[in-house]
């Protein structure tokens, strides 16, 4: 990685906050319609203890609803790519239950579960994530050309050891792909958990506070914490997808 | 005469679709003897490739028997090597991991050492020396061609099977490989057989050629090739390969259905 791979993003958001800014100058909006990036440094420092709290909070609620979705998509994709029937039984129920909007999930869940408020908003985001996880290594796997499958089973490999040595990291860059998708997905549902259902924690009830006392500066300061969240969470899979799946990116020529 | 290493004794097989049952092979017969090398030539969809499945042990025919150095072949064998037209090399392991993965699964007891040197031996063996840290994809076609050959007979097989590898090589590097498939053979002796729709290369490579018919594929023509032995590539252009390469492409004009069946000359 050089100077300009970490340069040129952060050019990008600096460019974009000026246009933003001007946006809101020009038009001679009202905080209360649009806040302004030079409106957000005060909500910040005046709520930072808050910020961090919350932003934990809703943090590590993601980071275990995606790792749930990462274990049960996984487990799903693998039953759908080496299972034909599986395949045809499971895809219309998953394309169905995805097409549910979520937030008409939150208060059966809520419902379901009284007072779990960390399972609960655990369970959205993982609801909500883990659909193309379980997509992606269904194709990868269900796709493996049959010569990759012959090299070993033309020596008596078994059926694990050719998931293992051959079908699983074929299949990475995908669930890598995917991933980063869930990862976004992930923080809109606990999101979505937080704000419908409020409990007194997490961001999402930061954001309703602001909204409840009409400070529009705080939601939209919620809303910026939220993006690098975010941003920082696709990062680290960037990174982890470096360690195991590096190898699929070409050297450019 | 040694018993022959693989023998397939009047084979059928027979595919399940949706309009009903499609046979592909049918009273096909075969026997390579040990060191052996048969081409087997053939319209295109007769069925080649299921051939091939068959002698690996990855099919089971229908009727018939497929015999490898005196034993029925009911299941895969890692006496058996093999080779696609696809290359089919992981592109997340380096050529060397590559040609390395067969002693993987067969030689437990060869230690880390062993199986890295047997590896080197064959990429130097194919001229492919000082590319054995490179990834798949740092390759050219015929490079991960011949890395693929190296993978196919690191363990030693008995029985090298070739699904037209060089069908999709320009015609320099295949004649490249054809030569290094001769290089390879005088070092590491195989027996083999090898599926291609270049009559030229049969002729080139195998001491025996077995024309199949069309679909369903029975063993229509079986030519003993006149060259014996590592040969140059001039001795394809001498007047007995010319006749050879006539008669093969008559045969196959048979098995098409585009000639008259009664010249079949056996």
């Amino acid at each position: 990685m050089n100077w300009k791979q970490i340069a040129v993003p952060i050019a990008a958001l600096v460019i974009f906050g000026i246009f933003w800014e001007l946006l809101v100058w020009v038009n001679g909006w009202p905080n209360y319609k649009m806040a302004s990036p030079s409106d957000l440094w005060p909500s910040f420092w005046k709520f930072r203890w808050l910020f961090l709290e919350y932003g934990w909070d809703t943090l590590w609620r993601t980071v275990a609803g995606l790792v749930l979705a990462v274990v049960l998509g996984v487990f799903l994709g693998m039953i759908m790519g080496l299972s034909r029937i599986m395949r045809d039984a499971l895809y219309p129920l998953l394309v169905g239950f995805n097409a549910i909007p979520k937030a008409t999930v939150v208060p059966i869940i809520a419902l379901l579960f009284v007072g779990q408020h960390d399972m609960n908003t655990i369970l959205i985001a993982f609801l909500i994530s883990f659909f193309p996880i379980a997509v992606s290594v269904s194709i990868g796997l269900s796709t493996l050309e049959p010569e990759y499958r012959d090299i070993l089973a033309s020596l008596g490999a078994s059926r694990f050891t050719i998931f293992w040595k051959i079908a699983l990291p074929k299949t990475l860059p995908e669930f890598f792909g995917a991933l980063k998708v869930a990862v976004t997905l992930a923080f809109i549902g606990t999101n979505l958990m937080e704000i419908v259902e409020p409990h007194g924690r997490g961001l999402g009830h930061l954001f309703d506070s602001g909204k409840i006392s009409a400070d529009y500066p705080l939601m939209f300061a919620v809303l910026i914490a939220l993006a690098l969240m975010g941003i920082l969470l696709y990062y680290v899979v960037v990174a982890i997808e470096k360690v195991f799946a590096g190898w699929a990116e070409r050297a450019p020529t | 005469m040694d018993k022959p290493l693989i023998e397939i004794k009047g084979v059928r097989h027979a595919y399940q679709t949706q309009t009903g049952e499609l046979p592909v092979l049918d009273g096909l017969v075969l026997s390579v003897p040990e060191g052996g090398f048969s081409a087997v030539v053939g319209p295109s969809g007769c069925g080649k490739s299921t051939l091939t499945r068959l002698i690996a042990g990855l099919l089971k025919p229908d009727e018939g028997e497929v015999w490898l150095h005196g034993e029925l072949v009911r299941g895969p064998k890692s006496i058996v090597g093999m080779a696609f037209q696809n290359p089919v090399l992981l592109e997340w392991r380096t050529i060397l991991q590559n040609v390395m993965l067969p002693l993987e699964i067969v030689s437990t007891k060869m230690s880390r050492q062993e199986r890295e040197d047997r590896a080197l031996h064959l990429l130097a063996l194919v001229g492919l020396e000082g590319f054995e840290d490179k990834r798949p994809s740092e390759l050219s076609g015929g490079m991960r061609q011949r890395a693929s050959l190296c993978r196919a007979i690191v363990h030693k097989p008995e029985v090298l099977i070739l699904d037209e590898p060089f069908a999709a090589l320009d015609a320099f590097t295949r004649e490249d490989l054809w030569q290094t498939m001769h290089a390879v053979k005088a070092e590491e002796p195989f027996t083999g057989v090898l599926i291609t729709h270049d009559l030229r290369e049969a002729i080139f490579l195998a001491d025996e050629i077995v024309v199949l018919s069309g679909r369903p594929a029975r063993t229509q023509y079986v030519m003993d090739v006149h060259l014996k032995g590592p040969r140059d590539i001039e001795h394809l252009y001498t007047p007995r390969s010319a006749d050879a390469l006539n008669i093969l492409r008559h045969q196959i004009q048979i098995a098409q259905g585009r000639a008259p069946a009664e010249e079949i000359a056996q």
